[in-house]
């Protein structure tokens, strides 16, 4: 049986550092590859590599859990020191777990630069790596999300 | 949890735990809206009941049933666990912007309440 989930989320983080160097993070391979993969679930780092331009792409696999994690975007806008947008999808083993728009926008504030990172995502039934979770996931996860949102 | 995903998966039962999140009712209180018959009611109570979404109790001829919220909660929790990895990686950009920090000269941000 095969499912979709909609959801969209914000993030917000304010950095101790000016907007400049906070694009920097994610413009250059070796600034973005310090933070962005490192998780401590992740077991190794198979691949990355980073085309930081519009047109251009990032390329990350990563081995968690005992499973083989990819990560493949596009870059869709970059406005320096400002903000990025970009489309990409993550796979699991194979399986195409998500394809999502992120979005993040990086405005100075007094004692630094605020980051804001929007996630717009369809989240497909490969997304639980537990493989039980296979029956009854049709049609009730958006809405399940919209119920549970509007009971929040 | 897989329970509880099967268990809303029913578009019926979506419909009695809807209802429910109003304040409890009793199985005919649930049956009246519904196009179905009592005993099928029952039964999609008691499916809801077995993965702990509902709880019931019968005081006399009647049987009032109650949404147990905190196990909606872990249903919540699933979906919020997505955006866990983005806060995580947050986090680590800005420990990453800490450990490079130039020196106070070359990167001097006014603080907070300070005209530059």
């Amino acid at each position: 049986m095969s499912s979709v989930v909609h959801d969209t989320f914000a993030i917000e983080r304010t950095y101790p550092a000016a907007p400049e160097r906070v694009f920097a993070a994610w413009a250059a391979i070796e600034a973005k590859s310090q933070w962005f993969g490192d998780d401590a679930e992740v077991e190794s780092i198979e691949a990355h590599t980073l085309d930081f331009r519009v047109g251009g792409g990032e390329h990350l696999t990563a081995k968690a859990g005992g499973q083989l994690y990819t990560f493949d975007s596009r870059y869709y806008d970059i406005v320096e020191n400002e903000r990025m947008v970009w489309a990409y999808e993550m796979h699991v083993d194979g399986r195409r777990m998500s394809v999502s728009v992120g979005s993040v926008e990086l405005t100075p504030v007094p004692g630094g630069t605020r980051l804001v990172m929007t996630e717009q995502g369809a989240y497909l039934d490969g997304l639980d790596t537990s493989e039980q979770r296979q029956a009854g996931t049709e049609e009730f996860l958006g809405s399940l999300a919209r119920y549970l949102e509007r009971t929040a | 949890m897989d329970a509880v995903f099967a268990a809303l998966a029913d578009p019926t039962r979506r419909r009695l735990v809807e209802r429910l999140d109003d304040g409890p009712a009793t199985v005919s209180e649930l049956a009246r809206p519904l196009p179905i018959s009592l005993p099928a009611v029952v039964q999609h109570v008691q499916v809801l009941e077995a993965c702990g979404l509902v709880r019931s109790e019968k005081v006399g001829r009647v049987r009032t049933c109650r949404l147990e919220v905190t196990r909606l909660q872990t249903v919540q929790d699933w979906i919020d666990a997505r955006r866990r990895g983005w806060e995580r990686r947050l986090d680590r950009l800005g420990d990453y912007l800490d450990s490079t920090a130039p020196t106070a000269e070359t990167d001097r941000i006014p603080p907070k309440g300070e005209n530059p």
